[in-house]
């Protein structure tokens, strides 16, 4: 009998694909079950961000920030604001760095919750996704109690905030920090220790820590395969150098350093973290005037300027150049999004398709913030 | 290292690479380079052990309106903590800049966006494509004197 011919298929993955976690199609080449070559092609969701900035004033141009990572609205504000501030050369009163944090920190749980509570259900965990959703819930409280919106907040603004923060704001910020340290614990109970999470996660998805700083991998991608590198220690900006608490990485604990189980693991980890951030700022909120600082008009003098911050997903940069008139001359957002998937290709090779999944849902994209 | 020091190596490395310098005034200081030699520049500071700029935090495509288009290279060092600003300027006609994607892998969907929205061809790319964009667009959104083409596949674009 002669033997049997075999040839490599290409099956799309995508872009309609409820793994993938918005519109993305993986041109995968498969060999039978094996994974040879996955190729991302992107753009499904570009909406011109970076052009539509080109013809509006700066302060107009902060909900188009939030409409990026949309899943963490209030980062991606946070990182546009300290960019003009600097440009414009404004100190923003105490009170407002404090509530910047606090923001910034529950808008990194709700946003871990949902990248933690998603993975569990790709793999086929549905339980754990309505336990945080539940959380997430209580978040999005806080901030429509705040300013009226729930996903979509343009609340920071360049020089200050739309809203101050009410003491019923401390109280539930209080409340939910009393429910979700146990909830933490739960988590792990239900999913992280899960022998079949375990099995589908751990030794999958290897991304050793050299390949990741050459392809410019940021967040709980970078920091799971064991590099110690986060933004809020590493470039402190805003008022982070007052509040102690730590760098989580990943151990390999329950596979290889840099597996998909490490980078799910810093996720859980760096909840517990912000939550520590946020009980010691809530507490020590100065007095002070929110709308102080903020500019009637924001015509920034020639410069330009990169500043970066630690969104839930990584290093989000802006690049502003401003030529002295009302509406930036280029803005360009260095997504972390965008740079975490280019180096999808380089940690898929040679596993099964049923890993993909596992793969792409632990390096934790955001398509809005992939294609802006 | 600071930028001054920076400087000083490249200038000692490379004497006619650099076209200015720039580190007063600024934000950041910079240092534009001559975009022939931007791929070796790069792979110097990316070796060099005491320089070691590992991590290519961003690279954006700018139309500077004045018939040149440019790239701008964020560079920083992991180990070292410090960060350099590379500039080059090319010529709207011949937009062609040498890629860094064999130095930082990050480059390479960076250096497609910047093709994507700005035009500019950088030279040896493994896989030169839109990205962002379908594939059959025209023009370059990004540069400034960009016209909308009126229809895209029979629809009318400008609304």
């Amino acid at each position: 009998m002669p033997e049997l011919r075999t040839e490599e298929m290409v099956l799309n993955m995508g872009p309609q694909h409820p793994s993938t976690h918005g519109v993305l199609r993986i041109e995968l080449v498969v060999d039978g079950e094996v994974v040879v070559e996955a190729i991302p092609h992107i753009g499904y969701l570009h909406r011109c961000f970076e052009k539509h900035a080109e013809a509006m004033n700066y302060q107009q141009v902060v909900p188009y920030c939030d409409r990026m990572d949309y899943l963490a609205s209030m980062s991606n504000d946070f990182s546009y604001v300290l960019g003009v501030e600097k440009l414009l050369k404004i100190q923003v009163p105490e009170r407002v760095e404090y509530i910047r944090v606090i923001m910034a920190e529950l808008q990194r749980i709700a946003s871990h919750l949902v990248a933690v509570g998603t993975y569990g259900l790709d793999i086929g965990a549905f339980t754990p996704f309505l336990y945080c959703f539940r959380d997430r819930e209580m978040i999005l409280d806080l901030f429509e109690m705040t300013c009226g919106a729930r996903l979509l907040y343009n609340y920071m603004w360049p020089g200050g905030l739309s809203h101050d923060i009410t003491p019923a704001f401390i109280e539930k910020t209080k409340a939910f920090i009393k429910h979700f340290r146990p909830a933490v614990k739960e988590l792990n109970d239900l999913l992280s220790y899960n022998e079949i999470f375990v099995k589908r996660t751990a030794n999958v998805g290897i991304l050793p820590a050299d390949v990741a700083v050459n392809y410019g991998a940021s967040g709980p991608t970078l920091r799971g395969s064991g590099v110690k590198w986060d933004l809020r220690k590493d470039d402190p900006y805003s008022v982070y150098h007052k509040f102690d608490w730590d760098v989580v990485v990943g151990t390999g604990e329950m596979g290889t350093l840099g597996d998909c189980w490490d980078r799910y693991m810093v996720k859980v980890w760096e909840m517990e973290q912000s939550l520590r951030i946020i009980e010691q700022a809530i507490d020590n909120i100065p007095e002070g005037d929110v709308h102080a600082a903020i500019p009637k008009r924001v015509r920034p003098p020639v410069g330009e300027v990169y500043v970066r911050s630690e969104t839930p997903r990584g290093e989000l940069g802006y690049y502003i150049v401003s030529d002295g008139g009302q509406s930036p001359f280029r803005l360009k957002a260095r997504a972390p999004s965008f740079s975490n998937l280019s180096l999808l290709p380089a940690i898929s090779r040679g596993y099964l398709i049923a890993d993909m999944i596992a793969i792409i849902g632990s390096v934790d994209i955001v398509l809005g913030d992939v294609d802006r | 290292m600071n930028a001054n020091e920076i400087h000083e190596r490249i200038k000692t490395a490379f004497p006619d690479a650099i076209i200015e310098f720039k580190s007063e005034g600024v934000f950041e200081p910079f240092i534009v380079i001559r975009p022939e030699l931007i791929r070796e520049v790069s792979r110097y500071l990316f070796e060099e052990p005491d320089l070691n700029f590992d991590y290519l935090m961003s690279l954006s495509g700018v139309d500077f309106n004045d018939g040149n288009l440019g790239v701008v290279y964020h560079l920083h060092s992991m180990g070292r903590k410090h960060r350099i600003v590379l500039k080059v300027r090319v010529s709207k006609g011949k937009p062609d800049v040498p890629s860094v994607e064999s130095i930082w892998k990050t480059a390479n969907w960076h250096e497609r966006e910047a093709f994507d929205l700005f035009g500019i061809l950088f030279l040896n790319h493994p896989d030169l494509r839109r990205i962002l964009l379908p594939d059959d667009w025209e023009g370059f959104p990004l540069r400034k004197d960009y016209k909308v083409q009126e229809y895209y596949q029979g629809m009318k674009v400008p609304y």
